[in-house]
């Protein structure tokens, strides 16, 4: 399974491995990442799983489609180059090792 | 040691509570019951991706099997309260025993409205979908070739449609008013998703009311309506609203109607026990409200959280609410009681598009059909407090973004 990891503000790092075809939305909420909530269930309704791809992975993790890149617009911290809704994110074996920032304290 | 807390519903409503309660710093005893067998998971789905077989139970979990643990949450399932004793401070329950409380909070949230009996409405293959036993049943009853009547034309209902639909199933909306989505959204909206149906081969029949239903070899056959037309149907799906689940707190004296009734601060009727989520009916931008939303839940959930360890700030959301239908995602930003103007805007993509409600010219509620952009701009707007102009709103080559800055 792809190990992925989650770097929280305060630099304390989170690592699971995620089942394939998981989000990387409910692989956060399972592992109790802080920060990454989720609240719509993976709909893209909410925002709040907003993450910072870190940029050496952002080629592998491929840019938002139209419907999340309108969602980035409303996203509680700012919206960087990287950004993405983790939920719209899918454990592939191509992302093992992926690295992710949790932009929220 | 203290009394705990004890939170009576174990669904989105009653997990958040308990988590805000733990994230604030509340560190003595807490339980959290609930009536089914499975621990709290997520009901949207249910009547999407859970039942058309996209996701498996596991997936449904709000939180990890393992999280109450962690979290010293001592989780109850399988747990039926009967009775509120406030002057005791304690509940009873179904199997004899009870349980004292410091304080007390329901997350009861509401159960589906049903057909009268009388009616048909306990035939076998006449199902509702609230909970995972009721997606269970429906899940394999949704072969293609069958006919599905669908009665009520109101989000859960024309979910229902839509995955029956695309199981090859044929389907039939009945919904009793003028059109569907009458009670929730303006005519524009309705005529959008009428459309997105019929395109899809399911027979909207509005204005059509229900006389009764009959059976056939012991299972529902026959729907007759009341303007005398006979349809044969192999399954009824029931969506027709739900009813909060207030027993448990009218019988313990609690004010209630139309929900237990709660202040700014979740606090009902008896200083001690306090409501949140479908169940709650709460004041908000002058009028009492009850809201039926994962959004609500929550929020409502966390803000009663904050007022049982003693916050004082009123509960003052902007309700968002979604459905996903076919191959369209609704997002529903604000609540649009009380609209006296609509505008509609065309989005960029072909299919999408937003229908902007007004009160006395002020932004109150968007409904956003594939267009995500309409939605996060009027839920900024509604949460900034601004309001973007009905002409903007109208104007598709207009600038969203630069209308709020």
């Amino acid at each position: 399974m792809p190990k992925i990891t989650w770097i929280l503000k305060d630099g304390q790092e989170i690592t699971a491995e995620v089942p394939l075809g998981h989000n990387l939305m409910e692989a956060a909420v399972a592992k109790n990442v802080p920060n990454v909530i989720g609240e719509c269930g993976g709909c893209l309704s909410c925002a709040t799983c907003h993450v910072y791809v870190e940029p050496d992975w952002y080629a592998k993790t491929g840019a938002p489609d139209d419907m999340e890149s309108d969602m980035l617009e409303i996203t509680v911290a700012e919206r960087k180059p990287t950004s993405r809704l983790s939920c719209q994110i899918k454990s592939v074996p191509e992302l093992d090792g992926l690295i992710l920032r949790v932009p929220y304290i | 040691m203290p009394d705990p807390i004890v939170i009576l519903g174990a669904g989105q409503a009653g997990v958040a509570l308990a988590a805000k309660l733990r994230a604030l710093g509340y560190a003595d005893g807490l339980i959290l019951v609930g009536a089914e067998a499975v621990p709290p998971y997520q009901r949207p789905p249910l009547s999407k991706k859970y039942v058309s077989g996209e996701l498996e139970v596991e997936r449904l979990l709000i939180r990890p099997r393992d999280w109450y643990a962690e979290q010293r949450v001592e989780l109850r399932l399988n747990a039926r309260a009967t009775a509120i004793a406030p002057a005791a401070h304690e509940v009873a329950f179904a199997d004899g025993s009870t349980q004292r409380y410091a304080k007390l909070a329901l997350t009861t949230g509401a159960r589906p409205r049903r057909l009268p009996d009388t009616i048909g409405g306990a035939l076998p293959g006449v199902l509702a979908i609230r909970d995972l036993a009721d997606a269970d049943v429906l899940a394999p009853e949704l072969q293609p070739g069958r006919n599905l009547l669908v009665v009520g034309g109101g989000y859960i209902g024309l979910e229902a449609a839509a995955v029956a639909a695309s199981k090859g199933l044929r389907v039939t909306v009945l919904e009793a008013a003028d059109r569907i989505l009458q009670r929730v959204a303006a005519a524009e909206t309705s005529v959008y998703f009428r459309d997105l149906h019929q395109r899809r081969g399911v027979t909207i029949r509005e204005a059509g009311a229900l006389e009764r239903l009959e059976a056939e070899a012991g299972r529902v056959a026959v729907a007759v309506l009341k303007d005398g037309t006979r349809m044969k149907t192999d399954l009824v799906v029931v969506g027709i609203g739900v009813a909060p689940d207030d027993d448990l707190a009218r019988v313990a004296g609690l004010l209630v109607e139309n929900g237990i009734m709660v202040d700014g601060q979740c606090c009902t009727s008896d200083p001690d026990i306090f409501a949140a989520g479908d169940c709650a009916n709460f004041p908000w931008r002058g009028a009492r409200t009850r809201l039926e939303s994962v959004q609500n839940a929550v929020e409502q959930a966390e803000h009663a959280a904050a007022a049982m360890l003693g916050a004082v700030e009123a509960y003052a959301p902007v309700p968002w609410f979604w459905s996903d239908q076919y191959d369209v995602k609704l997002q529903i930003a604000g609540l649009n009681r009380g609209y006296d103007q609509v505008v509609v805007r065309a989005g960029k993509r072909p299919g999408s598009q937003s229908v902007w409600y007004y009160r006395q010219g002020g932004l109150i509620a968007v409904d956003a059909m594939n267009d995500a952009l309409a939605y996060a701009f009027g839920k900024k707007a509604l949460e900034s407090g601004k309001t973007i102009p009905p002409a903007v709103a109208a104007d598709p080559a207009a600038d969203l973004k630069a209308a709020l800055a």
